[in-house]
């Protein structure tokens, strides 16, 4: 079963390819990365100039339902669902689809200075996370997983960099 | 490791009530829906839930209305408000009549998540079922802290005995010895364990970032800070901060840490609030405090504070009958990593490996033996394989660059360079895949005009 990398509203080439060779050394699925063409702007909550990911989500099932594994969605603007002021991502849990938004994983957005390797480990976790529940993972209480709850920032840095041995075993196609 | 909490959202705009409801199911937590009061009402009396969530105005039966039913048949129930911000007054009318809490639309899901869990927790709804058990094996287990020669295991003695105390374990041993994995150890095997454990080098940061890293900041408080955060103490509220590189902090944080020590409370920097956190404190050191003391650069009532139980670590240089379980260790991960066949040390290497002084100890061991799993062409590592001359205690660069990773740098730069950057034929060369040398450049973040 593949993995689609799916761009959407997404300009960092680089972070791109990073995320998609990460993903290639934990998984043996195959990685691809793909242009889904999804148009977003009516998404937008002008209100909260943020985007709906559930929405987001319910487009990609219509233009992905026949693909043969899990699509995430990587998109730089910022999502949310009602009632929660932001989300990271959003993940269909046993589903499919996920969408994850790396807007609140840039460092600059909490001490305004730029770290890109930062960047690349938070947006890999919350990939891993929202992966994780595609395949029908809960919030794990190991803080050494992936798969623990990350509400804010904090703890998006301090929870583990992969799944734990539990949630791993229930991780198809999941290397190590 | 799940909650099986049971959560009733109670609210009458179905979007509502489908965005809480995944967000709660990913929580691990089990969810059902109610449109409204009367709904709520008939499944609140045929499942009973652990925590309701309700909203303040719906058609028909008001959420405050619910909430004095839902009390009549359940003096204990548990239900949190949700409001708009108009009707916070009624709300907090509400907090009288026995709800929990409130929440103000739209919430900061930090805040969401940490109410429920307080919430929950105050009830004592926590059970722990089978599979819980099983996960507390797992995280008990420190996993890479390996070593089974005499003094490895008057260490594990050590930690059995300190990690159920809340006492202040102050560590020691050079650089390397894995002291931040004797921490971990005591945190997961003490009562703290669900809680996290927050490292912090303290050599690796100037004084102002260490103060809003260990204290958090508000929004504002210095030009770039866009957004409120929390720090290190704040995040370890439950857990243990382990404070590694202890020497090297400032006078003016020696202060600091003093006051948060004593009183376990601090404000964020540029906040007025006063923050409580309640944390186990675990330092390390490769320096000599008490020199330092001496010398007027560490202050004594700190040292006393910190030096209440310690661990000395020793080099590995002085438990060499662990290096050939370490290097086994090192040779599975990192062969399962690179996908390559190396499954044996050969006899040659292992006795270099055993003979070997290690001044970099574990972690320099670790890196030889990447190293050696990234240029090994056959499925055992050979002495050429590693990254020494044969027979040689030191290795030098031209420019004097010592260190297994430095080495490593130059060379993967100096294959590149040679290859005018092409990924392929620089990988074929070192004979490692594609990705293993993306992951390489972004580690050592090479670039292409890097000499």
């Amino acid at each position: 079963m593949d993995i689609f990398i799916a761009p959407v509203k997404f300009s960092n080439v680089q972070l791109l390819k990073n995320l998609a060779s990460e993903l290639s050394r934990k998984f043996s699925s195959k990685i691809n990365i793909i242009d889904l063409h999804i148009d977003i702007d009516n998404f937008l909550s002008k209100e909260r100039g943020q985007y709906f990911s559930t929405q987001i989500i319910a487009e990609a099932i219509k233009l992905t339902g026949e693909f043969n594994g899990k699509v995430i969605l990587l998109t730089e603007v910022d999502i949310y669902v009602p009632v929660l002021t932001f989300i990271f991502g959003e993940a269909q849990l046993n589903g499919k689809h996920s969408v994850v938004s790396i807007c609140r994983l840039h460092e600059e957005f909490y001490s305004g200075e730029s770290n890109d390797q930062l960047l690349l480990e938070r947006a890999n976790k919350e990939m891993l996370h929202e992966l994780g529940h595609n395949y029908g993972l809960v919030h794990c209480l190991n803080w050494d997983c992936v798969m623990h709850s990350s509400p804010g920032i904090e703890e998006v840095d301090i929870k583990g960099t992969s799944f734990c041995r539990s949630c791993a075993s229930k991780v198809e196609h999941f290397k190590y | 490791m799940s909650n099986r909490e049971k959560i009733l959202i109670v609210d009458d705009e179905k979007i509502v009530r489908e965005s809480l409801f995944h967000w709660f199911e990913e929580e691990g937590y089990e969810v059902d829906t109610a449109e409204d009061g009367e709904a709520a009402l008939r499944k609140y009396e045929n499942t009973g839930f652990d925590l309701l969530l309700v909203d303040m105005k719906m058609p028909g039966m008001s959420g405050l209305e619910l909430l004095s039913k839902i009390k009549e048949i359940d003096k204990e129930a548990v239900i949190i408000l949700i409001t708009a911000f108009a009707s916070v007054p009624t709300a907090i009318a509400a907090l009288k009549n026995g709800a929990y809490d409130y929440v103000t639309k739209p919430v900061d899901p930090d805040e969401l998540a940490h109410l429920v869990k307080k919430a929950l927790e105050q009830r004592a709804l926590k059970i722990e079922n089978l599979q819980l058990k099983e996960n507390i094996e797992e995280i008990i287990r420190p996993d890479n802290l390996i070593g089974e020669s005499y003094q490895m295991k008057k260490i594990y003695e050590l930690v059995q005995t300190v990690a159920p105390a809340d006492t202040t374990v102050m560590i020691r041993g050079e650089s390397g010895t894995g002291k931040e994995l004797v921490a971990k150890a005591i945190h997961i095997n003490s009562k703290r364990k669900y809680f996290p454990i927050i490292p912090v080098n303290c050599g690796a940061l100037a004084e102002s970032i260490l103060e809003s890293e260990l204290f958090g900041h508000e929004k504002g408080a210095f030009t770039g800070a866009q957004y409120r955060r929390k720090g290190k103490f704040e995040m370890a509220d439950g857990g243990t901060i382990f404070l590694d590189e202890i020497g090297s902090i400032s006078q003016k944080m020696q202060i600091e840490l003093l006051r948060v020590i004593e009183t376990r409370q601090f404000n964020r920097v540029g906040g007025n609030e006063l923050i409580k956190s309640d944390f186990r404190i675990i330092i390390a050191t490769n320096e000599p405090l008490e020199e330092l003391v001496k010398a007027g650069k560490f202050r004594e009532d700190l040292y006393y504070r910190l030096n209440v139980f310690t661990i000395i670590i020793p080099p590995l240089r002085e438990r060499r009958d662990d290096i050939p379980l370490l290097v086994n260790f090192f040779l599975n991960k990192f062969s399962t990593a690179m996908n390559k066949p190396i499954k044996s040390v050969s006899k040659e290497a292992m006795d270099f490996l055993i003979n070997y002084d290690w001044p970099g100890n574990v972690r320099e061991l670790e890196n030889a033996v990447e190293r050696a799993v990234v240029v090994g062409k056959t499925s055992s590592i050979m002495v050429d394989d590693l990254p020494f001359h044969v027979s040689s205690a030191h290795v030098d660069t031209e420019d004097g660059a010592k260190s297994l990773s430095s080495i490593e740098k130059k060379y993967i730069l100096k294959i590149l360079n040679e290859n005018n950057w092409n990924i392929s034929r620089s990988a074929q060369v070192l004979e490692i895949d594609r990705v293993t040398l993306y992951n390489k450049i972004n580690k050592y973040s090479l670039r292409k005009n890097d000499y």
